[in-house]
């Protein structure tokens, strides 16, 4: 599988990244070079082999449900770029 | 006096307990190279008061008798740790200015075990990379130069390049490093130190800027075994705070260290022994069997089949954890915001991240996103975990028949900048000897085995089974007593 200028420009859609022309010229042979390489997993017989969910076996626990933090409004606004009337503030939404 | 900053960790924390220097004399000595060592480009941030204000609490806790398992002893901390009040970019744009109102579990511990700190470390931007050359403030240079006379500024290794530089270059005893699929054991390597893996787990990933969640994890850089073992066992420990945190207690590492071997098996897998590998490497990992043989092991040759699949799985699921948790990056909520005249809410987020992130960490998210996307998720990322859990069972195999495996660390010596970073493969298969125990979570350490022709240094990885991080240092500190490696880095910055 290859990918071409229109396809790059859909990933970074979709990933939120602007990109120029330029851009997508130079990553669509980079792109290609490494998809191109990690195709040759397919070699790969991986037939009735379950793909791998938890590299360490442990158990996801459980706590009460009750509430062991909060209350830090100011703390969690403090890196904002925007913040305004104890919100994130952003650019408008709904007209 | 003899100079402070030549002592490690062990010989820093005794000596202050015995009242040899105090914890304040040891801070000076070392902030004092961190500013002579600027042209190493190794600190992003330096933070002498912080070092110093943990050093006055250990004077006034000796004079009162309360001694802590680091007093005395400033670290460096890289820069992918958040810090409560010092700015904690990832060597990225995407985060310049983003001061945390919290610690990170594994600094935290550091400093409640009264470590101070000397600074932020310089690193891989969001720890992509294998030569620091892809941090948005700059290389950092290694210490090291060839013997040649070529005075061509090499790499530290990467991602915890600030880490290994500050390190070899004394000005930090110790350093916190991270490891996603050799970023701790790599650096080590090419700058002649120590530094170990643990089991996936061990750490908190806790306020630790995420890469690649199922890969990442924290742990020491160091002068040598003994002083990982004491860093590794502060860092370590149960945090309900991360989900994969293993809830085990943390052995007494350094106690127990013993560099003998006898009863071991040290397995040396055959698929290791890759096409081109320089005669130095072969003859390095020659000495290395020759070093766990004298310490009393026994030497058997193991098969790991799928090693070179490693690689390329490594290289789905990790960007495509990366392109999962960068998108967190969003000009909302921390770090820089660019707002062109006009933008909507999504041209804000396509402009912030074109403007914050490098080229490095683009290409991850695009390749990560492209293997998530509808159609191919199968095909690429549901594939390389069935290849990673083919790569575990290989493990699991070589276990029925050796505790541990001796490698090199990298397939060479550390490389000039500016080698590499024009080719994403080439760059990437540095990692060739590391990412395998990455992928299966196992503990893993790096050790310097010897010196190339060059006279840089190079490094011996031992991997150990889930939990077993003795078996791992034990391995290495039989190494260290025989590799008798006492070159370091003449001091030129």
């Amino acid at each position: 599988m290859s990918v071409d200028a229109t396809t790059v420009r859909k990933i970074a859609q979709l990933a939120r990244i602007a990109v120029t022309d330029g851009e997508v010229q130079a990553m669509v042979p980079e792109l290609n070079n490494i998809l191109g390489w990690i195709e040759q997993l397919g070699e790969v017989d991986t037939d009735g082999v379950d793909p791998l969910a938890a590299v360490i076996p442990n158990h996801l626990r459980l706590r009460d449900d009750v509430v062991t933090d909060g209350d830090r409004r100011d703390e969690i606004l403090k890196n904002a770029p925007q913040a305004e009337h104890g919100f994130f503030a952003v650019p408008k939404v709904i007209e | 006096m003899t100079d402070l900053t030549d002592l490690g960790v062990a010989a820093l924390r005794d000596g202050f307990r015995k009242g040899d220097f105090s914890a304040r004399e040891v801070a000076d000595a070392f902030n004092a190279a961190v500013v002579a060592g600027r042209a190493l480009n190794a600190f992003l941030v330096e933070t002498p008061e912080h070092a110093a204000a943990a050093a006055e609490e250990a004077d006034r806790g000796r004079a009162s008798g309360e001694l802590r398992p680091l007093s005395g002893v400033p670290l460096g901390i890289k820069d992918l740790f958040c810090t409560a009040g010092y700015q904690t970019t990832a060597a990225s744009h995407a985060l310049e200015g983003f001061v945390p109102t919290y610690e990170s579990t594994v600094t935290a511990k550091l400093f409640g075990a009264g470590a101070g700190m000397l600074g932020k470390l310089n690193l891989d931007q969001f720890a992509m990379g294998s030569s620091n050359e892809t941090s948005a403030f700059g290389n950092v240079i290694s210490p090291w130069r060839r013997k040649d006379g070529g005075n061509a500024p090499l790499a530290p290794g990467g991602s915890s390049g600030g880490s290994s530089a500050s390190v070899a270059a004394r000005m930090a005893p110790g350093a916190t490093g991270t490891d996603t699929g050799g970023s701790i054991r790599q650096p080590a390597a090419f700058t002649g130190i120590s530094g170990i893996k643990p089991t996936y787990g061990r750490c908190s990933r806790w306020g630790v800027v995420a890469f690649a969640s199922s890969l990442d994890q924290a742990g020491p850089m160091a002068r040598d075994v003994r002083d990982c073992a004491i860093l590794l066992e502060t860092m370590s420990g149960f945090d309900p705070k991360d989900a994969t945190s293993l809830d085990l207690p943390v052995p007494n590492w350094e106690a127990s260290l013993s560099g003998s071997l006898r009863g071991k098996r040290v397995g040396i897998p055959r698929e290791y022994r890759i096409d081109g590998m320089p005669a130095e490497i072969e003859a390095l990992w020659q000495r290395g069997v020759d070093f766990v043989r004298d310490a009393g092991a026994e030497v058997v040759e193991v098969s790991l089949p799928h090693t070179r699949h490693a690689l390329p799985a490594y290289y789905i699921i990790a960007p495509a954890e990366a392109s999962s948790n960068l998108a967190r990056y969003d000009g909302v909520r921390y770090g820089i915001r660019e707002l062109p005249e006009g933008a909507g809410l999504q041209d804000m987020y396509a402009a912030t991240r074109a403007a914050g992130f490098g080229a490095e960490v683009k290409r991850r998210i695009l390749i990560g996103t492209y293997v998530l996307s509808a159609g191919f998720y199968d095909a690429y990322y549901t594939k390389a975990q069935k290849v990673r859990a083919l790569i575990v069972r290989d493990f699991e195999r070589a276990w029925e028949n050796c505790d541990l495996l001796l490698t090199p660390t990298a397939p060479s010596a550390a490389f000039p900048l500016g080698e590499k970073s024009a080719d994403p493969i080439a760059m990437y298969l540095n990692d060739v000897f590391t990412v395998p125990s990455s992928l299966a979570g196992l503990p893993a350490m790096s050790v310097p085995g010897g010196l190339d022709a060059q006279g840089l240094p190079l490094g011996l990885q031992i991997i150990g089974r889930p939990l077993d991080e003795q078996g791992v240092l034990d391995a290495g500190l039989a190494i260290e007593e025989r590799a008798g490696f006492s070159a370091r880095a003449g001091k030129w910055w």
